[in-house]
């Protein structure tokens, strides 16, 4: 009996046949998959991307070097370096993230006073030299103002729930 | 004694002592911002209220003397929500800028509020503002921050003697001032910051530059007088941070100069990092070996008696006992460390140090100073000597010219016969000496370092003699040194051997050609005028004076870069330790002469630097108490002999008195605005 019932099988394509019927059930249902570099998928506001320093409005940098974030980081990716700036006021000469070194756990947007150091919605910043992934105050600067509508938005959204 | 009974134990305590010293003792903790151990009592910030029973209201426990029979508690739930009140209302007008406050993470008020805090405020009206006030180039002040607790007030009235700050003003507009808006001119001043315990004041050359969490702490020695206070030096990295005073009272309680805290600045300027070689004319910069090999060629040929060395007031202990035996092993015994030419006598102990003690200061009762400005050469003793001027019945004179020493001084005059008519006995102030239980007498450095500085020793010590000052438990004879390298050259024996030259010939033989190479360890402060003839080799960490004619250049390491010993002014043996490594090439001065004594064929016996404590000891017994202090026996020094004319202070600049002061951009800095921007502006200059 198995012979025949094998034979059968074989000689009608039973497993090709339901192959065929399974990709032609899943051929007529929306798609699940994005088209990654032209389309992508919704992002939580309180995502922990590349980061950034904002700054006020007026132009003026918020990063005041209370060095928590140097502080709080598990990784010890943050170097911070400060004096006294020709006005008088407390800011950073040296803010350095080694990106390499950071875990994105978000402890620096967390102990922030000032809203300065944010984790912005970016993780596409692949680079081909290590060095690149070795941020600089400019380079924090820059991303700041690059992002900063989707940030400020991005804050509103969760300040609720902080 | 008053019996008082604190949170249901009772305890015996002094009578005298105020509640909050006796909760102190009992292990009880209140918190406090005005009461501070070495200052009169404020009772001002009212954090320390505790609840006394058959009391209506709650006591400032600072400001009241236990009696017998009292109970008192600290740990009722009246007495926290008491203690939150105070809080709440000192943070009505303090700001909230911890953020960009220098004083977060070591803040009294920051950490108090933890304890007793409220997690938000009631009061919604704006915040006092008050102007910042200039207090010269060391300290900052934010004084929006301030709460008034005159703790700086009352450190600058009672322990530095300068009357340049105040509060005025009642209430709401109450300020701390300096009146004048001018530099505090003590040289203590720095230690307002310490004191503060909120950010009002803090330092300004260290301002925003760390946080204390980043910071490395080491305990040290300072070297910037002879002094030896305890300090604690605060690296990150490879640079020194800032100095702060360490508790230490037998020498400093826990105050220290402004020269201490603020000259590390020059430790990062100046330096020497790689060794030079002098090729024709011009210093280049060379490796050891050809430094080395420099060197040997220089010495080679040359008779031990044409070599000398001196060593300057920074050296430490093990390099001037390494280079001592180096000297020994070339036949040479010209060496000295008493480069401002000092006549004390190395073979007496008690001829050199400050035999009373420092803490000893407080058991005396009258004081005759000659020749020295304890102000300028060791301001740290010099408060204990205003300390136990206010505790009374204190006569003190002084043979020298009048300067404001921050206590009433009885000027005698400025000429050293003075000093010969109180050894007689025919000066009225010598009787006061002798009717006196405990007299003092401190002898200047600069006193002893005359051309008749002998014979000025000699007749103090006839003085002290004849003042009855020596005694089986006392000994009033002092010179106050004011190098830290000196008492321990002396005690090593550095100094002119069987045949040798002290530092006043030496210099003299270069001149005429008798000495052909000199060794300089760290010696900057001689004349070097005629040091162009010899071969110069300097070793030191700091290019100044020596170093400009040095033909050969050993970098050195500065007092936070290497673990040495020095020995303070009292003989107390003290350690540094290595708080960041030398810059560059430069190294470890004992490695370095240890070094050069192989290519020289003189190896010396010592490997590690156990080896050379080893040496140390064997050299000198007293080396083997750490912080402790050998008592000198009393014998005959000085000369007889006729003194005349005025005496000088040899300090011309407190600020700048060592190469690494020299180099400090802040210690110019108060130069200008402290000792030097009086003279010549008005009131409407700048």
């Amino acid at each position: 009996m198995s012979f025949i019932g094998q034979s059968a099988k074989a000689l009608f394509l039973k497993e090709l046949v339901a192959g065929m019927a399974l990709t032609l059930k899943y051929f007529t249902k929306p798609k699940v998959t994005l088209n990654y570099p032209y389309e992508k998928g919704p992002l939580s506001p309180r995502f922990r991307g590349e980061h950034a320093l904002r700054r006020y409005p007026n132009g003026e940098e918020r990063c005041i070097a209370c060095k928590l974030c140097e502080a709080i980081c598990p990784a010890q990716a943050i170097t911070i370096e400060a004096e006294p700036r020709d006005d008088g006021s407390r800011r950073t000469t040296r803010y350095d993230i080694d990106m390499v070194k950071c875990i994105y756990c978000g402890y620096c947007e967390e102990a922030c006073p000032v809203d300065a150091i944010v984790e912005g919605p970016n993780f596409e910043y692949a680079t081909e030299t290590r060095e690149e992934l070795l941020y600089d105050k400019d380079k924090l600067l820059a991303n700041g103002d690059r992002w900063e509508t989707e940030l400020a938005e991005r804050l509103r959204a969760d300040a609720p729930y902080r | 004694m008053p019996k008082i009974t604190i949170d249901g134990t009772e305890h015996e305590v002094d009578a005298g002592m105020t509640i909050l010293q006796a909760c102190e003792q009992a292990g009880k903790e209140v918190p406090r911002f005005c009461y501070h151990d070495r200052l009169s009592i404020a009772g001002n910030c009212r954090m320390c209220l505790v609840q006394m029973e058959r009391s209506p209201k709650p006591v400032a426990s600072c400001a009241m003397p236990v009696a017998d029979g009292m109970v008192v508690y600290t740990d009722t739930p009246e007495v926290k929500k008491m203690r939150q009140g105070v809080m709440e209302f000192l943070l009505i007008n303090h700001p909230l800028d911890c953020p960009i406050c220098d004083q977060g993470g070591e803040c009294d008020l920051q950490d108090q509020a933890m304890a007793y805090g409220m997690d938000h405020g009631r009061y919604k009206e704006n915040k006092r503002a008050v102007e910042d006030k200039h207090m010269g180039p060391l300290i900052k002040t934010i004084m929006t921050r301030c709460i008034h607790c005159t703790r700086c007030v009352r450190f600058s009235t009672e322990v530095a003697g300068v009357t340049d700050m105040g509060l005025i003003g009642r209430g709401e507009n109450a300020e701390i001032v300096t009146y004048l808006d001018q530099a505090v001119s003590s040289e203590l001043s720095g230690n307002v910051i310490d004191l503060c315990p909120v950010g009002a004041l803090t330092s300004k050359p260290y301002a925003f530059a760390a946080r204390p969490w980043e910071l490395k702490k080491t305990e040290s020695v300072d070297v910037s007088d002879a002094q030896g206070c305890a300090i604690r030096v605060d690296s990150r990295g490879p640079e020194v941070m800032r100095v702060l005073p360490r508790l230490n009272e037998d020498v400093n309680e826990e105050w220290i100069s402004d020269k201490t805290r603020y000259c590390v600045d020059g430790l990062k300027r100046q330096r020497l990092d790689q060794p030079y070689v002098r090729v024709k004319g011009k210093l280049q910069p060379a490796t050891w070996p050809e430094a080395f090999a420099a060197v040997a060629k220089a010495i080679k040929g040359k008779q031990g008696s044409e070599i000398a060395a001196i060593a300057g007031d920074l050296a430490d202990c093990e390099s001037m006992l390494v280079l001592k035996e180096l000297m020994v092993g070339l036949g040479s015994t010209n060496m000295d460390c008493r480069q401002d030419g000092s006549k004390v006598d190395p073979a007496q102990r008690a001829s050199y140090i400050f035999n009373s003690t420092i803490a000893g200061i407080e058991d005396a009762d009258a004081l005759l100073i000659v020749g020295a400005n304890p102000r300028w050469e060791a301001p740290v003793l010099n408060a204990r000597i205003r300390k136990r001027y206010l505790m009374g019945k204190f006569p003190i004179a002084a043979i020298g010219p009048a300067i404001d020493l921050s206590y009433p001084v009885d000027w005698l005059g400025e000429d050293a016969d003075i000093l010969a008519q109180i050894a007689a006995g025919t000066h009225p102030f010598a009787e006061i000496l002798k009717t006196a239980e405990r007299p003092m007498i401190i002898v200047g450095s600069g006193a002893v370092a005359r051309p008749d500085g002998a014979a000025v020793l000699g007749l103090a010590r006839q003085a002290a003699d004849a003042a009855g000052a020596v005694t089986a438990d006392w000994n009033g004879f002092n010179v106050l040194q004011r190098a830290a390298s000196r008492v321990g050259g002396l005690d090593l024996g550095f100094v002119p051997g069987e045949g040798g030259m002290d530092t006043g010939r030496i210099l003299d033989g270069a001149a005429t050609g008798a000495v052909k190479v000199i060794y300089l360890l760290g010696a900057d402060e001689i004349d070097t005028k005629d040091l162009d003839k010899p071969f110069v080799i300097y070793q030191g960490h700091h290019g100044d004076a020596g170093a400009h004619v040095a033909d050969v250049i050993l970098p050195g390491a500065a007092y936070t870069e290497k673990d040495a010993t020095y020995v303070n002014l009292e003989g107390r043996v003290q350690r540094g330790q290595l708080a960041v490594y030398p810059p560059g090439d430069a190294r470890e001065d004992w490695k370095i002469i240890r070094a050069l004594s192989d290519t020289l064929n003189a190896t010396l016996p010592y490997t590690t630097l156990a080896d050379v404590r080893r040496g140390l000891v064997k050299a000198n017994p007293v080396f083997q108490g750490i912080d402790d202090i050998q008592a000198a026996p009393w014998g005959e020094f000085g000369t007889t002999g006729e003194v005349s004319g005025a005496f000088t202070y040899p300090i011309a600049n407190f600020y700048m008195t060592d190469p690494i002061s020299r180099a400090s951009a802040t210690m110019a800095e108060c130069t200008d605005e402290i000792l030097g921007g009086g003279e010549g502006k008005t009131g409407t200059d700048g």
